[in-house]
């Protein structure tokens, strides 16, 4: 039971649990080795209103506010195959809702109702080699050419950037101003010409996620594809940075649920010296203490995601959520890992993988670092 | 046609129960409750009938404390039509549900009433039974598979050595094993449009039934853990066994 949660949001997170466990679970290993997700998953997903649940609900959405971001972030992490968890969280919170936030009627009705149905997988493409947090210093350009923009530069870290279909980029369109007055969004089709992944990235985790680099050579957009206003590109970026900070504090939070549950259910079975290791206090409430951390980082994340639903200046405890639970994930997957023995070293165990999926979290999305000092800013 | 479902509020499959410290029952306090599987399975079905163009109206009812109209709802964001809370705070035992079910059977008049084949929780497996008897109508249960035809329907039963097909004129009550059928995910939006459909709740007094239990609980306990088993070096070892130490063959 929580204060926060209503009787349908909570029959949307046993729907979305039964959902992973039936239809993610028991595939995720296969996809890890084909490095993503098959379409037909995030399909059935959209089929059932997961990619929907903060959208209007003319494109097929339910219209629920930020803790619906929480619910599905919690269950994704859950899953314990973060690389699945990033696939739909980028398409749901983090690359459409600038499309939500900035698109006008004629970009939402074209392209809204195949999103929610998860038939578009949509991808945010802002970071470059040379700038990630630091949008201001983006150095891909779009050029005015008549009615079209020439976009030219490369992107990196893209999640979901080698499958996506609908990609919203950043880049450049007045060099004579400061970094942050110049930038705008576009939105560019998968197959534009010269537009393409240009590289897959393997990663450390989340290897069911497609990870790519993107380059663009000379990518002729029509202006009806800007994405908000001219020059105003910036200020739209920023404006998705809480909800994408919160989505990641609550996988992380569910990540670290997963883990401990499973770690439990480990050291009562697996026995030493003829007891099961968790008939010894030193496994056990270090077991105990890490549930309450997580407690606290889940309520903490709940609290933050409540003041942002309510309209509420919640920069400074998102940024605490997410500094606090990103850096957590990664004490509890150590820890769990540890109880693992030499199991939890070998490939076929699961925490091996939580323990590589969990390290993103303290550094994408605003990295740790970048997270204390919005929480310093506000503390004199 | 209308068809009647019963659903159960039960302790969630998932969690692991735990006896009262004083041992009168299962503790149900701050746990995970959900619908009982079998009953989820009855939602299905009578989903089913419906779109199969062979029912108008599928009508849910559960029998207890106010939380169980979260169990309604679940089975109305499946797609059911309407739900009927019988709201009591007492422990109903099956004979006094069955009793329940035919008042309510009484107001309604569905031509099939589809229940659980026995509720996850007391495993008693008697209420379907009991509810035809006091219908005084036919009934087929452990159903793996159920065709609705004009006036009667056909039901596949699960049995010993088999399957057996069962013909019955409806009115009937017809209880599901579980190879039914797999029931759906509720969507989001049909989550979101629950909450719109007709919920009565009724005092179990307005129904006038006799609910007094039959039954007196002693105690409950955990059931004994299993002790270790024994390695056996050989076949004519293992035999001996059985046959001097533990005296089964």
């Amino acid at each position: 039971m929580s204060v926060y949660f209503s009787e349908e949001q909570n029959l949307l997170r046993e729907q979305i649990r039964r959902f992973i466990d039936e239809e993610v679970k028991p595939h995720g290993e296969k996809w890890e080795e084909a490095g993503m997700v098959p379409r037909d998953v995030l399909r059935k997903m959209g089929e059932l209103g997961f990619l929907g649940i903060r959208y209007e609900e003319k494109y097929g959405g339910a219209n629920m506010g930020t803790l619906g971001t929480v619910i599905l972030g919690e269950e994704l992490g859950r899953s314990s195959f973060g690389g699945f968890a990033a696939t739909v969280s980028v398409h749901t919170d983090m690359a459409s809702p600038h499309l939500v936030n900035f698109g006008n009627p004629e970009q939402l009705d074209h392209y809204m109702p195949d999103i929610v149905a998860g038939k578009k997988i949509t991808a945010i493409a802002v970071t470059e080699p040379d700038a990630g947090s630091d949008v201001a210093g983006i150095r891909t350009t779009a050029v005015q050419d008549g009615d079209h923009y020439v976009i030219n530069g490369s992107k990196m870290f893209i999640t979901n950037g080698v499958h996506a279909d609908v990609y919203f980029v950043g880049a450049k369109t007045d060099l004579n101003v400061k970094g942050s007055r110049g930038v705008t969004m576009f939105i560019v089709e998968k197959g534009t010409p010269g537009f393409k992944p240009s590289r897959s990235l393997k990663k450390f985790g989340w290897r069911c996620s497609d990870t790519a680099e993107l380059s663009f050579d000379n990518v002729r957009i029509h202006k009806d594809n800007i994405l908000g206003e001219l020059n105003k590109g910036f200020y739209s970026i920023m404006r998705n940075f809480q909800n994408e900070r919160i989505i990641i504090a609550a996988m992380a939070m569910g990540e670290a649920q997963a883990a401990i549950d499973m770690t439990v259910q480990y050291v009562n079975e697996r026995k030493a010296f003829g007891q099961p290791l968790w008939d010894k206090q030193g496994i056990r409430q270090r077991l105990s203490m890490l549930q309450s951390k997580v407690e606290a980082g889940r309520q903490l994340t709940y609290y933050s995601a409540w003041l942002d639903e309510q309209g509420q200046d919640s920069i400074k405890e998102v940024s605490m959520a997410k500094a606090f639970c990103g850096e957590l994930v990664n004490e509890v997957m150590y820890t769990c890992q540890q109880f693992h023995g030499g199991f939890g070293y070998i490939q076929e165990s699961s925490i091996e993988r939580m323990v590589r999926d969990a390290r993103i979290d303290s550094i994408g999305g605003g990295a740790t670092e970048v997270m204390l000092e919005e929480v310093a800013k506000r503390m004199v | 046609m209308k068809i009647l479902v019963a659903v159960k509020r039960v302790l969630d499959y998932n969690v692991k129960a735990r006896v009262k410290a004083d041992k009168s029952g299962v503790d149900l306090s701050n746990v995970k409750m959900s619908m009982n599987p079998f009953d989820e399975i009855a939602v299905e079905e009578a989903l089913r009938i419906k779109e199969a163009g062979k029912a108008d109206e599928v009508v849910v009812v559960s029998i207890g404390v106010s939380q169980c109209q979260e169990t309604i709802r679940t089975a109305l964001a499946m797609g059911a039509d309407r739900g009927i809370l019988v709201e009591t705070d007492q422990e109903i035992e099956p004979l006094a549900v069955a009793k329940i079910l035919k008042a309510v059977a009484e107001k309604e008049s569905p031509q099939l009433a589809i229940l659980g084949k026995q509720a996850i929780d007391d495993d008693s497996n008697v209420t379907g039974q009991m509810l035809a008897a006091l219908m005084d109508c036919a009934q087929a249960t452990f159903a793996s598979k159920v065709e609705v035809g004009d006036g009667k329907v056909d039901v596949t039963r699960e049995i010993d050595g088999g399957l057996q097909t069962l013909s019955l004129s409806l009115p009937a009550v017809i209880t599901t094993d579980l190879r039914l059928n797999e029931p759906r995910y509720a969507k989001l939006p049909n989550i979101m449009k629950a909450k719109k459909k007709p919920l009565d709740v009724i005092p179990v007094a307005d129904l006038g039934v006799d609910i007094a239990p039959r039954l007196k609980t002693l105690k409950v306990e955990e059931p004994p853990e299993r002790s270790a088993g024994v390695m056996v070096e050989s076949v004519a070892e293992l035999v001996d066994k059985l046959k001097n130490e533990a005296k089964v063959i």
